[in-house]
């Protein structure tokens, strides 16, 4: 027997200073333990070269991706949330909001860009998860109102990329109401026949799920995504079995006809060029 | 009656209440002095509770399990009523009713969460938690009484959507935001009241109207306070600051701008005295009716969407905008 001996299977550092996308030279995939080169990780829309595992990437990430020379313009950057309400939990709000945008470089959970996309206009809206886990609040709701609303005066189809475990707790109420009042905006999209795409990422859940991010004329995904309106793990406890295997998974509400297609990374832009070129066609 | 924990000092009250009434009934000794004193000092122990309730002995009210529901209020205030079943696609949702309601010849959809009034209905109405079909039920009746120019009135009481597989399945999200999306053009006035639990999601399903109100002793969160203290504190323990943090009673929810009125109960809660409650109810849908019944539809739906687009708490470039 060697002098030295492992007790407890597994790395047991503790994982509060990991980043979302690991630096340095090397990637590691998440799924399959892979370890690839980083630029390779990149060069391919930063999914695993090796399973293609689809890792969550942040709204710069996606404007890179899809507008043309990754040029465009950041709208609506001036709004910013306010504590209304002084909540406290184990920290309070604005603490927490501050650390956010440290953390993240980022203003909120979403970012509205406009550019062109294979020559064809759009309005991206597009949701962080880095950002207190993506949460909707009163500044997410705000953002897509003023981006359908950009949407309209230009005449301009809207894709939006959601990524968020739900409502804003910290925002109570305000939270809830973004559900109706955004879904009451996409009304106002629909009366002016301009297309509203949208993209359903890892992972999608909650109030977000259950208000835009369904409502799209095009709802698609990228594989693999985590899509639904009660989390896992509330579920699991509330019918207190585990859950069926790929269960919540964009090929699961492929197959149960709540979304149009899934989509690779790689082809989102040659597929959103192609719809665009289509609707404007019609 | 049922006496929630910080109603205790009553109980006693009432205890002595009982016993002086029955040696009243006796008729040996002349207790009346008494009882009208007695009665004196539960009212203004009554009042001296409820006139400062938490946040969490609010959420206790709004569950009180004598505390009417949309069925009871239905029947009060209307002289007819015919349930309508079914969403037409997968099956009859119990947890949420709906029918054509007479309401003073005036003829409404009434739609609502139900629950249930003992065990067995409780879990007949899976305790008000509706399924994708109650939401599409709910969604078609409002069409149909969209095609009639019948308005709606939908009662909100419900502890959340089902979480549950099926739902899933069935597009529980879907169903919500559908129902938003098409509510918010649906060219008939929609009132909306929270008449128990204002829960998330799903109590928004059918929760977005050109009037939305709250009773006094009811709550409207993005989450319940016990799934909040679970989420933020990692423990079931802090419900009570989970709703005070959460700011979720009617007064709270007024100052925001979020809805549009509180409906006064009696002293005591809706449960103490369903008929006037329900007396109430019916004056203040009324009174809505009348306001909304002469616009024309298309002012009213772009009234209904700026309303909900002003609302939110945020700044822009320095000057705070917020309603």
């Amino acid at each position: 027997m060697g002098w030295f001996k492992r007790l407890r299977e597994g790395i047991q550092t503790a994982t509060t200073g990991k980043k979302e996308i690991p630096g340095g030279l090397w990637h590691q995939c998440t799924q399959c333990k892979e370890t690839t080169m980083m630029n390779e990780f990149k060069d391919n829309y930063r999914k695993c070269p090796k399973c293609d595992y689809h890792v969550r990437i942040g709204s710069r990430d996606y404007f890179e991706i899809l507008f043309d020379n990754n040029q465009y313009t950041l709208l609506f950057e001036e709004v910013i949330s306010k504590d209304l309400l002084h909540f406290v939990d184990t920290k309070t709000y604005p603490d927490r909001l501050r650390d956010a945008q440290r953390k993240t470089g980022l203003t909120d959970a979403i970012s509205v860009g406009e550019g062109l996309v294979q020559g064809h206009g759009l309005v991206i809206a597009c949701m962080d998860f880095s950002f207190i886990g993506g949460s909707m609040g009163s500044v997410v709701g705000e953002r897509i109102v003023r981006a359908i609303d950009r949407s309209i005066q230009t005449k301009t189809p809207f894709l939006l990329i959601s990524k968020s475990g739900g409502a804003r707790m910290m925002e109570s109420a305000f939270s809830l109401m973004q559900m109706a009042k955004t879904a009451a905006k996409l009304t106002q999209l629909a009366k002016a026949r301009l297309p509203y795409f949208s993209l359903m990422t890892d992972p999608t859940t909650g109030g977000v799920t259950a208000s835009y991010s369904m409502l799209g004329d095009i709802n698609m995904s990228e594989p693999c995504a985590l899509i639904g309106f009660a989390g896992p793990r509330v579920i699991r406890e509330t019918i207190k079995r585990d859950l069926p295997e790929g269960f919540q998974t964009a090929e699961f509400l492929l197959d149960k006809g709540f979304l149009d297609f899934i989509v690779n990374r790689k082809d989102l832009k040659g597929r959103l060029a192609d719809l665009l070129e289509m609707f404007k066609n019609a | 009656m049922v006496f929630l924990e910080f109603e205790k000092p009553l109980e006693v009250l009432y205890e002595q209440l009982d016993k002086l009434k029955q040696i009243s009934e006796q008729g040996d000794i002349d207790v009346t002095a008494s009882i009208t004193d007695l009665e004196t000092k539960i009212k203004n122990k009554l009042k001296d509770i409820y006139d400062n309730l938490s946040g969490w002995e609010k959420v206790q009210l709004s569950r009180h399990p004598e505390r009417p529901y949309t069925l009871f209020y239905v029947q009060q205030m209307c002289k007819k009523f015919i349930e309508l079943h079914g969403d037409r696609h997968f099956s009859d949702d119990k947890a949420i009713v709906g029918g054509m309601a007479d309401l003073d010849g005036q003829t409404l959809m009434m739609i609502g969460h139900q629950k249930g009034i003992n065990t067995k209905m409780r879990q007949y109405r899976n305790f008000g938690m509706a399924n994708p079909e109650g939401y599409r039920k709910a969604l078609r009746l409002m069409k149909t009484a969209e095609r009639f120019n019948i308005p709606v009135v939908c009662l909100i009481d419900t502890p959340g959507a089902n979480p549950g597989l099926e739902g899933e399945e069935r597009g529980q999200a879907e169903a919500i935001a559908r129902n938003l999306f098409e509510m918010a053009q649906l060219r008939v006035p929609i009132i909306c009241i929270v008449i128990g639990e204002g829960a998330s999601g799903g109590a928004i399903g059918i929760g977005l109207g050109d009037r939305v109100y709250m009773m006094e002793n009811t709550w409207y969160s993005v989450i319940s306070p016990e799934s909040c203290s679970s989420i933020l504190w990692h423990s079931w323990d802090y419900k009570e600051q989970a709703a005070e943090a959460l700011k979720l009673t009617a007064e709270h929810m007024y100052s925001f701008g979020l809805i549009d009125g509180i409906i006064r109960e009696p002293l005591g809660g809706a449960h103490t005295a369903p008929e006037a409650m329900a007396a109430t109810l019916k004056a203040q849908i009324k009174r809505a009716l009348a306001e909304l019944k002469h616009l024309d539809p298309d002012e009213r739906i772009e009234l209904r969407i700026n309303k909900y687009c002003r609302m939110g708490t945020f700044e822009d470039t320095g000057k705070i905008e917020h309603t």
